[in-house]
């Protein structure tokens, strides 16, 4: 059986979420593989979450939230930008690739590109096959 | 009524630089009274007891265990097990043995990636030298052994049990003889509990005055000029205050210096580097990813900032390997 990421996608309630709710209503196809936790705002993303995820077992994570300037909570997306960089840096040097953690801004009005974000997402995720962190984890317990 | 029996216990570091060991000794005169408190039955850095005399006590026989040092490699895997089997009370003694310290930013690379830096391409290392470590080697008709390098750092409570952690790199020398009373006069918390440390952050107890954190740019300490009197985030300079645990004293922000981040997590938080993120990132002032980026490029070593104290206990815990 080929593989199917498990994404993890963290969506705020105001633009993201509404603009999946519209690719759902508006019939547009994506790929199952996301699975959606709604947030209040992507500024409520801890990065502590976007970890678990990949410690749970998650093949990626997403980040949606309002577009720099629409914010609900005015500078709440702005919090998200600049944390965004720095669980990068934390990110690279756990040798997590690149393509499996990802933040991108999506409006209410945008459905499609909800839709057109998460197909790209799980086609630059599938080449790369399963995250290695859960098991390498359960592989270190063995060592020993 | 009999004579009271003496406290029996034992000090051990493993993967550690020593300056826990050096630590107990800050108590000053109160290492004098804890010398008539208590047998010191195994202390490699001080007393002359031996790996051979701890197999020998009977279980539980020691009244408490002090682990320094995370784990490393298998001797100290084997005196965890050792000290967790003869004592009532283990203690992870600082933050190597709490959440697996210094030694455990090894974790971000790998036992070749180290082997090779130490034996092979280290630039102080004779060309064409190829003397290395090996498991066992034979010599007049014995084995000598020495031990197993693991693939990663561990915190001691990822190998055994722990009852009560006493963080810090080292722990305040107060924080030490409190612990060390603590346990004398059998006035104990909860087991598993972080012992020596307050539930707030750094912040809290700092002196330094707050208002909203609004920078444009990070410096190293040296780089600035500091106003002693205001809060070193708000002056640029990185200090882990907000995502570290205090009991420490404010021992580095009142010298000028930001936290470290020694004291590990704040209770119920599970990542420290992820709260560093957070804390850090939060106090820029910039609204273009560009400068964001530039601003963020003059943290020297991030990851090791935001890991310094905690990496083996952290969600992740290591790189992935190949």
């Amino acid at each position: 059986m080929s593989f199917e990421p498990r994404i993890v996608g963290f969506l705020c309630n105001w633009c993201s979420y509404t603009g999946a709710d519209l690719a759902g209503t508006s019939r547009i196809h994506y790929p199952a593989n996301i699975h959606i936790i709604r947030v209040m705002c992507s500024a409520r993303i801890d990065p502590t979450f976007v970890l678990w995820a990949l410690a749970e077992g998650a093949d990626g994570v997403l980040v949606c939230g309002c577009h720099p300037g629409d914010c609900h909570y005015t500078d709440g997306n702005y919090k998200t930008m600049r944390r965004f960089p720095l669980l990068k840096r934390l990110l690279h040097a756990y040798g997590v690739e690149d393509e499996r953690v990802r933040l991108e801004w999506v409006s209410a009005s945008e459905g499609q590109r909800f839709a057109d974000v998460v197909t790209d997402m799980t086609e630059r995720i599938r080449p790369l096959g399963p995250c290695r962190i859960r098991p390498g984890l359960q592989a270190d317990m063995a060592e020993r | 009524m009999s004579e009271k029996k003496k406290l029996q216990i034992a000090l051990y570091w493993g993967a550690a630089c020593g300056g826990c060991d050096v630590a107990v000794l800050d108590t000053d005169a109160f290492i004098l009274d804890v010398a008539a408190l208590a047998d010191i039955r195994l202390w490699p850095i001080a007393v002359d007891g031996k790996y051979a005399d701890v197999e020998a006590l009977a279980d539980g026989e020691l009244d408490a265990a002090f682990f320094n040092g995370a784990v490393r490699n298998s001797e100290n895997e084997h005196i965890a097990r050792l000290l967790r089997q003869k004592s009532k009370v283990l203690v992870a003694f600082g933050s190597c043995a709490h959440l697996g310290g210094i030694p455990g930013l090894a974790n971000f690379v790998t036992r070749d990636d180290i082997f090779r830096t130490a034996y092979l391409d280290n630039p102080s290392i004779e060309p064409g030298n190829r003397t290395v470590p090996v498991p066992s080697t034979p010599v007049n008709g014995h084995v000598l052994e020495i031990p197993k390098f693991y693939q990663r750092v561990y915190a001691l409570d990822a190998v055994v049990p722990v009852d009560y952690y006493l963080p810090g790199c080292p722990p305040a020398p107060n924080q030490v003889k409190a612990a060390i009373l603590a346990i004398a006069t059998g006035n104990l918390p909860p087991r598993g509990s972080v012992v020596g440390a307050s539930d707030r952050a750094v912040c809290e107890d700092c002196k330094r005055e707050k208002s909203e954190k609004k920078i444009s740019r990070f410096y190293r300490p040296w780089e600035i000029i500091q106003d002693p009197t205001k809060c070193l985030l708000e002056q640029g300079i990185v200090c882990l205050g907000p995502a570290t645990r205090s009991g420490c004293g404010v021992r580095c922000p009142d010298t000028g210096q930001g936290c470290r981040g020694c004291y590990g997590p704040l209770p119920g938080v599970v990542d420290q580097g992820a709260k560093v993120v957070s804390s850090l990132a939060s106090v820029i002032d910039s609204r273009d990813p560009e400068e964001i980026e530039r601003i963020l490029d003059a943290i020297p070593d991030f990851t090791a900032i935001a890991y310094r104290f905690g990496l083996p206990a952290s969600l992740l815990q290591r790189r992935i390997r190949a």
